[in-house]
């Protein structure tokens, strides 16, 4: 898809200046505020104390302010029964993202490489075919996968793949996330990776490097923009994942991520809301700051191949 | 002493899953660079063997592990018996056609097809026209982008708070959407219990989120439209209006085609706003929580699979028109 052209001629801001309307940016800002109401309740409302929420509504602060911080202490850092408190899912959502950003970004540029610089024929049929594999939703993949990882793969008596026994650990979540996160990967890199310079590769071909030396010191360092930018689609979407860490992860507790918790919290303390409000908006802080702070690479990934399937 | 005993516990937690966590990324370096080290030390002719296997054969290792095997066995699946022992034709399917719940189901996700998408492009159309207009778009972009940097489970509990309500006539709402009814004179309900109201406000929180992507994708494509078309229409005196719905929007149908269907293919698939806000009860229920609910707590592999082939069914138009566009437009260049 086309890429945004960020700057434009002088001419362009003339006419742009010509059609700014106020009303437009009064519907705009108007809309915007509107947009950002309901997190804005749900930011006051966590450092409310639990007798303020109950009794009134957040929008009640500004008449009667009284503000704490111990529905975050509470929620961080006190476990209830076997329930460790929320710090432990954090780690555990940390522990689930970072190798399942890692792992399928390496692998994928290593087939967008291959697909776009290795003669050989049908790339083009393998390239859209693993773009296709969009088709297929998580929910297909599931039933079958679970079962792969909890008791491997038998055709009648004679085991293909072994179960290797990892149930109830990180890696049936790291291993899901790659495989599904594998098909947009492949398809954002190699759709960077392929644009680069022909003369570039050819010449270091010339001079003697061989694929891996070419990937290594020219292909990797060149494309780092693309890498940041699927980076950042697999951390926010891994972060934010539910149903993949709540079926591959078996409800443990000891693996069980933030949103597993979360979703659970919602569940069986749907009344609390000084602990789920302040629970929320630890989940929400991190990828709402990586968005934030790397917003333009995040907007150039959407923009070059629409989002997950 | 029991306080101090957990904080030890919590300490020694902390410290082993950072150090697993550590160790892990370490070690698939180590494999990589191990890799890559021998692989260059390998004949040339080897080489033309080894890069295929090094870059190539673990994507589509992983390719055909996770997804295309998977979905094969799947359809098989859902042609078997709860435990995946019997063969039992289209039972599955019949099933899932003539259970007033799994209807139930299959309307509500009717629904979300419908409303959803058409909702978020056309608050995404309206917001990106606006701001196209405006000197200074930026903040008023990232506030209405933000919400998709926010977990379905986030949304969900944000929103869950907006739609709170007190059944105690003494206790002041705090529930903004409670709120604002009884300041307009309206008595406020419990909105979530009340079908089919719930079913539209949950697709709220997935407007919600998915109006920024819209609002993205389709201002770069406003952003794209020649400027001497704009220029000239301005020339022939052409109303605000008159200049969306004859030059903007037919000059951008295509990028609106593949949101519409971007956005139809996260509704058809959308689990973590339902389970998180109603847990399916109330006659919310969709398909992905159904097909979920079926696999993993009724335990039944033929009905969990059926669904999942539902599904996959509904999606399959909307990924093949979005793959035969994309390919037309890679035609193009």
């Amino acid at each position: 898809m086309r890429i945004l052209k960020f700057t434009k001629g002088r001419e362009v801001e003339a006419v742009k200046v010509h059609l700014s309307s106020p009303w437009a940016s009064f519907a705009a800002i108007l809309l915007a505020t509107l947009w950002t109401i309901p997190t804005f309740g749900l930011f006051v409302t966590s450092f409310r104390p639990s007798t303020g929420i109950n009794g009134s509504g957040w929008w009640t602060v500004l008449t009667n302010p009284e503000f704490t911080l111990e529905n975050y202490s509470r929620v961080l850092f006190e476990g209830r029964g076997a329930t460790p408190p929320l710090s432990q899912y954090f780690l555990n959502t940390l522990a689930i993202v970072i190798p399942s950003t890692i792992i399928p970004i390496t692998i994928a540029i290593f087939a967008a490489y291959a697909i776009a610089w290795f003669d050989f024929k049908g790339r083009n049929f393998l390239f859209f075919s693993i773009f296709a594999l969009q088709v297929i939703p998580l929910q297909m993949s599931l039933i079958p996968l679970l079962q792969l990882f909890s008791g491997g793969l038998h055709l009648g008596s004679v085991t293909i793949i072994p179960s290797f026994g990892i149930t109830g650990t990180f890696i049936p979540i790291w291993l899901a996330h790659t495989m599904f996160g594998l098909p947009l990967a492949i398809f954002l890199l190699h759709n960077f990776i392929a644009q680069l310079p022909r003369e570039l590769i050819e010449a270091a071909r010339v001079d003697g490097a061989d694929y891996f030396k070419l990937f290594r010191q020219i292909v990797l360092p060149l494309s780092i923009p693309a890498i940041a930018s699927f980076a950042i689609f697999q951390f926010l979407w891994v972060w934010n994942d539910l149903l993949v860490a709540l079926t591959f992860g078996g409800g443990k507790r000891e693996i069980a991520p933030l949103m597993v918790r979360l979703a659970e919290m919602t569940g069986t303390r749907g009344g609390d809301w000084e602990l789920l409000t302040a629970g929320a908006f630890v989940s929400i802080m991190v990828p709402v700051l990586v968005f934030f702070a790397l917003q333009r690479y995040f907007v150039r990934g959407l923009l070059a191949g629409s989002v997950k399937g | 002493m029991l306080e101090i005993a957990a904080r030890q516990t919590q300490l020694e937690q902390t410290i082993s899953k950072l150090s697993s966590l550590v160790i892990t990324v370490l070690i698939f370096a180590a494999l990589v660079a191990a890799a890559f080290w021998i692989a260059e030390r390998t004949s040339e002719r080897a080489q033309r063997f080894v890069k295929y296997l090094i870059f190539l054969v673990p994507a589509l290792l992983f390719l055909f592990v996770g997804l295309i095997g998977p979905a094969i066995r799947t359809l098989y699946l859902s042609f078997r018996d709860a435990r995946g022992q019997n063969f039992v034709g289209w039972e599955n399917y019949q099933w899932a056609f003539t259970q007033p719940e799994i209807l139930d189901v299959l309307k509500n996700t009717g629904i979300w097809m419908v409303v959803a998408p058409i909702a978020s492009t056309g608050f995404g159309l309206t917001i990106a026209v606006l701001t196209d207009r405006m000197r200074r778009p930026g903040l008023v972009k990232s506030l209405i982008f933000m919400p998709m940097a926010i977990s379905f489970v986030g949304a969900g509990i944000i929103w869950k708070f907006v739609y709170q309500f007190q059944p105690n006539d003494r206790v002041a709402e705090i529930g903004l959407l409670s709120q604002i009814a009884e300041w307009l004179g309206f008595v406020p309900t419990n909105w979530i219990l009340t079908a089919p109201l719930n079913t539209f406000l949950l697709i709220v929180v997935f407007v919600w989120i998915q109006t920024g992507f819209a609002m993205v994708v389709l201002s770069a494509a406003i952003k794209a439209i020649p400027d001497e078309i704009l220029e000239a229409s301005m020339l022939d005196g052409a109303s605000g209006w008159k200049r969306f719905t004859k030059v903007t929007v037919p000059m951008i149908r295509g990028t609106i085609i593949v949101v519409l269907s971007t956005i139809t293919i996260g509704a058809l698939k959308v689990f973590d706003i339902i389970r998180t806000m109603t847990g399916g009860n109330f006659k919310t229920s969709v398909i992905a929580n159904e097909m979920y609910n079926q696999s993993f707590r009724a335990l039944n592999y033929g009905t969990g699979s059926a669904l999942a082939i539902i599904l996959f069914i509904g999606v399959l138009p909307l990924v093949a028109y979005n793959v035969m566009h994309l390919r037309r437009e890679r035609a193009e260049r």
